[in-house]
């Protein structure tokens, strides 16, 4: 007999449908950095050596530095502000009653499911009605927009999972809500906080459509690759920040995943 | 409201919709008493308790803490402080922070509060545990470390919400004696919930037994115990044999019923207001009752029956005798002295025996 129960016996077919299922997700991202570091211009087989030199030539670019300064500064601004709203409104979601809650909550979700171009093109009309010029702060605004469900999904849990008499055992020691957000709940939904930070930084830092609508002059990373693009000689350098990143992105995700782990169990219950 | 009284619950009533919680309670607590509110599961013990801490608002009515109206005072501005059932013991702190919770706003050095954290520490037994971690701690610690946050902030009044429901027997009548000495060394009042009515019975000065939102009576263990005012009240606080009976004649003081299965009975009693023809019943506790195999002699009332089952319990059987006249049979508990009387092995008869003072009259249901 095993000792394994019942649930966690080996299940083969899974196994296998798991591992299909993350080669074709996968294998076509991973061609990515297998041709940044071939040494031709060219993407194709045969592999024509091994070079880093599409990566040292990145650096030299000061084009390639603005454009990262942009993304980072964004994508910083972005995800305190989409995370600092996703904070409030959790609370309220989770906290108050209030009639319209499950709307509201399916409406603030929305951009997970419209079409971004949608979005894109509402809040180009709109910036261009209102005389707004279209810059960084256009893109920034566009990005929290598509952030804020992603704060939302991820600090809703930890806001579910914690007990709310320890919000009302604060107030019962004599502490007001502003101290009580302070030292009970903000510590007790803190890793979905940097989860949530990180989770908006990766989505704005990649983000496309959004900016493709609503960049002024100055480009954000990937507004800068699809310029690129146009320059077939400049492909290899585009494949090598591409390369970038998809591993700064994944670094960030799994680490915002791993800190944010177990927001249901009872480690963050009162008891 | 009385001016002996520290906290006066002035006819509150609180609605969750268009269901009523509680149903006009009154209830007057003095300073320093050991108050319980025991009743069933859902009867609104707990919405009591946080309308006290400030948690819920009275639908209409007031309460009064020290004199003051409540209504308009936030539950971080009141002299209360509440054990919550689940403890509430911030996860992310470690003991130490966890007690210490309150003491923020009197900006203490560092020193003193240590010091005022490792004397609460001695007192719920606990020294040395300062630096564990909420989640490294047994049921019983979390619940005295929850008592010893409250208790550090000095509260006038202590609100204790089951506390002790989430112990082992053993552990829980442990708790029982500390908490009735901590409560009187520190001398604050006590508002303390329970459904468990022999916890109820250690610990309170007042009981106020609840069912379905209202207060049916509020007396000291004893009274509840020995004058129960309902059927209800004396079947919820331990074992109660009613006799329905009709009132057949009232002389002054005492009055005369024609109970079921007993017979003419004669009481002097007065508590209870009946005329003649009413409905009552007579009740008795099973300890109350003498059994003998032989007729008893001297006063009090005597009755001959059939022994039909024994428990024997060791320091105590419990026996069920039926009486003519009576469907269910009588409980009796007697404790096991010498001439304890042997159990029944079969039926036969058996006498039982009173005082006229341990029946209680109870109007009709
Ligand atoms: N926030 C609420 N909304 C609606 N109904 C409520 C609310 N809180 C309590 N009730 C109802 O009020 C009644 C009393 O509840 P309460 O929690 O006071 O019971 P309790 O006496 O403490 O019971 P228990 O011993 O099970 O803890 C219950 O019927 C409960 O369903
Ligand atoms: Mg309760």
């Amino acid at each position: 007999m095993s000792s394994e129960s019942y649930i966690r016996r080996p299940n083969r077919p899974l196994q296998v449908y798991a591992i299909v299922f993350l080669i074709v997700l996968y294998v076509p991202v991973l061609f990515i950095p297998l041709f940044s570091f071939n040494d031709s211009i060219y993407v194709r087989f045969p592999l024509e050596g091994f070079t880093v030199k599409w990566y040292v030539e990145l650096f030299h670019r000061e084009a390639v530095w603005n454009a990262f300064m942009n993304s980072v500064k964004v994508g910083a601004v972005v995800s305190v502000l989409s995370t600092a709203l996703g904070i409030f409104g959790a609370k309220a979601i989770t906290r108050y009653r209030f009639p319209g809650r499950g709307p509201l909550v399916g409406f603030i979700m929305l951009p997970l499911v419209v079409p971004l171009i949608i979005f894109g093109v509402a809040l180009l009309v709109l910036f261009s009605q209102m005389g707004v010029p279209l810059s960084l702060y256009t893109v920034t605004i566009g990005h929290m927009i598509v952030c804020l469900p992603f704060s939302i999904a991820t600090l809703l849990p930890r806001f579910e999972g914690f007990d709310p008499s320890l919000e009302e055992a604060s107030a019962d020691l004599g502490e007001n809500a502003w101290w009580t957000f302070w030292r009970v709940t903000l510590p007790m939904v803190f890793p979905g906080v940097i989860a949530s930070l990180m989770l908006c930084f990766t989505v704005s830092f990649d983000e496309f459509i959004m900016a493709f609508f609503l960049t002024g002059t100055q480009p954000t990373l990937p507004m800068y690759i699809w310029g690129q693009l146009r320059f077939p000689q400049e492909f290899p350098s585009v494949l090598a920040l591409s390369s970038f990143i998809i591993a700064a992105s994944f670094a960030i995700v799994f680490v915002g995943l791993w800190i944010n782990r177990g927001a249901h169990v009872s480690t963050i219950k009162g008891d | 409201m009385t001016s002996d009284a520290f906290i006066s619950i002035r006819n509150v009533d609180k609605f969750f919709g268009k269901f009523q919680a509680i149903d006009d309670v009154s209830i007057d607590i003095g300073h320093g008493e050991f108050f319980s509110l025991l009743g069933s599961s859902g009867c609104g013990k707990t919405t009591l308790l946080r309308m006290l801490a400030g948690f819920e608002s009275p639908s209409s009515g007031e309460i009064y803490i020290d004199g003051q109206p409540m209504s308009e005072v936030p539950p971080h501005m009141r002299p209360v402080n509440m054990v919550f059932q689940s403890y509430a013991i911030f996860p992310h702190l470690d003991v130490r922070d966890n007690i210490a919770y309150g003491l923020r706003k009197q900006k203490l050095p560092k020193a003193k509060r240590d010091e005022m954290v490792d004397e609460m520490l001695e007192l719920i037994k606990l020294p040395g545990y300062g630096d564990r971690k909420a989640n490294e701690l047994s049921g019983g610690q979390r619940q005295r470390i929850a008592l010893a946050r409250a208790l550090i902030l000095r509260p006038k009044v202590l609100l204790l919400d089951e506390p002790l429901g989430a112990l082992d027997k053993q552990l829980r009548e442990q708790m029982q004696l500390e908490l009735r000495d901590l409560q009187r060394t520190v001398g604050i009042t006590f508002v303390f919930v329970t459904h468990d009515q022999e916890e109820a019975l250690t610990l309170s000065d007042r009981i106020a037994v609840m069912s379905e939102g209202r207060v049916l009576q509020m007396d000291s263990p004893t009274g509840l115990y020995e004058r129960p005012s309902s059927r209800r009240v004396a079947s919820f606080i331990g074992t109660m044999n009613f006799f329905d009976g009709t009132v057949s004649g009232v002389n002054g003081t005492s009055v005369e019923v024609a109970a079921e299965g007993l017979g003419t009975l004669r009481l002097d009693r007065r508590e209870t207001a009946v005329a003649e023809g009413d409905k009552v019943q007579v009740a008795i506790r099973p300890e109350k009752l003498g059994i003998s195999d032989s007729r008893p002699e001297g006063e009090g009332g005597r009755i001959e029956g059939t022994l039909e089952n024994s428990a024997y319990l060791g320091e105590r059987s419990h026996h069920y005798v039926r009486l003519d006249g009576l469907e269910k049979p009588v409980a009796v508990s007697a404790q096991n002295k010498e001439n304890a009387i042997a159990t029944a092995d079969r039926a036969r008869p058996i006498w039982l025996s009173w005082n006229e003072e341990s029946l209680v009259l109870l109007a009709g249901d």
